[in-house]
């Protein structure tokens, strides 16, 4: 029987990320998952979270009672204001996206390719309905894009492969990936592991992984 | 002397006309004109073009509208949201048109549209499905697609001061995409919480310069998505 392999969890790798986020950098997190990263900045650090529908400065989650139907982030969540935040209309706020003005971006993923091409957006199965939001806008315009992701999918798949099977987000787009298991760099000469989990061996990550890892 | 003051929401909708391309405001529950919708619900106008960020929630504002069978078409970012049961149920019965469109190229495409620019270059979709067909281009060694600019007959949007020049100022995040679709609009129809004397709005925090807004109307207590979402209403009352 072998052991079973635990890996990070979603807030370690939530911590993982926000450790790597420089003072002084405007970020966007995208729906899900990647909103953790707000909650783990370290102490002594200013970052100002841009969110697409019109917010630059947003702060925790409020109290129910301080909720406001007219304050939301793009999951339509709930949020607050920080002192100092900002409103602005649509245009203006992908005119910062795309106008490559926003440092980071951290979204999730369905795949990632060995170049950095990412999808997730659509499973590009029959029926469902397509939606996109400001995923394309993002990954092509953020400086950095980040992945937040399981290392697999919930039966086990590799969802860092050799070439998307999904339908594209962005070609050559992402910088980083962090997963439960890893932190993997994309760059021009490959997948470099840069840091693997308790536990995880290069071996085990490659057994789980489809696309060609590499060691620094 | 210019008065774009309507009296009622009905007053306010009642030039919309058959096969008119609407844009309406709104992210979700935030900036969605209600009242507005629910007027043009009560009008009846039909085969519409609908242009907003997702497709309504539950069976009021938006949703109602669709549900109504008054929208032929919608071209939005994002269909299905936690809420929306109408449009995805029409849109599997091939009852509705969808055109998607990435959000920051909708609001750009809308923008465009108001300010006189009838097609840019964009690199966002550019080796996607959602740029297939489309005119391509490289500007420095890098690919960009072509993106038309959007116009409207309408628009429909829910602010939360106006004047009766027009000039408008929003409420938080639901300013997304109100400030551009005015602009788009032959005809923006504004909705505001209230409606202050000429001269009351600061001219340096004006958002949208009442130039770009035909006319306004004052709901004072505008209602709450979420709340007549949990309450589990829907429009018609």
């Amino acid at each position: 029987m072998v052991a079973e392999i635990k890996g990070w969890n979603r807030e370690q790798m939530a911590q993982k990320i926000a450790g790597d986020i420089p003072d002084g950098a405007y970020v966007n997190l995208g729906i899900g998952l990647p909103e953790l990263v707000a909650n783990y900045i370290p102490e002594g650090r200013e970052v100002i979270f841009h969110t697409e529908n019109g917010l630059l400065g947003v702060g925790p989650s409020p109290a129910k009672e301080d909720e406001d139907d007219e304050l939301i982030n793009a999951g339509k969540k709930p949020v607050t204001a920080i002192k100092g935040a900002c409103f602005f209309h649509h245009a203006d706020s992908f005119a910062m996206i795309r106008g490559g003005h926003i440092d980071i971006c951290v979204l999730g993923a369905f795949q990632v390719s060995e170049n950095g091409d990412l999808a997730n957006w659509s499973t590009g199965e029959p029926g469902a309905i397509p939606a996109v939001g400001g995923a394309m806008d993002l990954v092509e315009g953020v400086k950095t894009i980040i992945i937040f992701t399981q290392h697999t999918t919930k039966n086990g798949e590799p969802k860092i492969v050799k070439e998307c099977t999904y339908p594209l987000t962005g070609k050559g787009v992402v910088s980083h990936i962090y997963t439960d298991y890893a932190v993997i760099d994309v760059t021009d000469n490959g997948m470099f592991v840069r840091e693997m989990a308790p536990g995880i061996d290069f071996e085990f990550l490659k057994s789980c992984t489809e696309a060609e890892l590499k060691q620094y | 002397m210019i008065n774009k003051v309507a009296k009622t929401a009905a007053e306010a909708v009642a030039d919309i006309f058959d096969g008119a391309t609407i844009m309406i405001s709104g992210f979700g529950e935030a900036g969605s004109p209600i009242e507005l919708i629910h007027a043009l619900i009560d009008h009846g106008a039909k085969n519409l073009t609908v242009v907003s960020n997702n497709t309504g929630n539950g069976h009021i504002g938006l949703a109602a509208l669709i549900e109504n069978k008054q929208v032929k078409k919608m071209i939005c970012s994002f269909p299905r949201t936690a809420n929306s049961i109408v449009f995805p149920e029409l849109y599997r019965q091939g009852e509705i048109e969808l055109e998607l469109v990435p959000q920051g190229t909708l609001a750009e495409r809308i923008r465009a549209g108001g300010a006189g620019v009838p097609a840019f270059f964009t690199p966002t979709s550019v080796n996607t499905p959602l740029a297939e067909g489309k005119e391509t281009r490289i500007f420095d060694g890098k690919p960009y697609v072509m993106e038309f600019g959007i116009k409207a007959d309408f628009a429909l949007v829910k602010c939360k001061t106006a004047d009766r020049y027009g000039n408008l100022l929003f409420n938080k995040t639901a300013r997304n995409f109100g400030p551009v679709m005015c602009m788009a609009a032959k005809s923006a129809i504004v909705q505001a919480s209230e409606i202050v004397e000429i001269g009351s709005i600061d001219p340096e925090i004006v958002v949208t310069p009442g130039i770009f807004v035909k006319k306004v109307v004052e709901i004072t207590n505008p209602v709450s998505e979420n709340q007549l979402i949990r309450e589990n209403r829907r429009y018609p009352w």
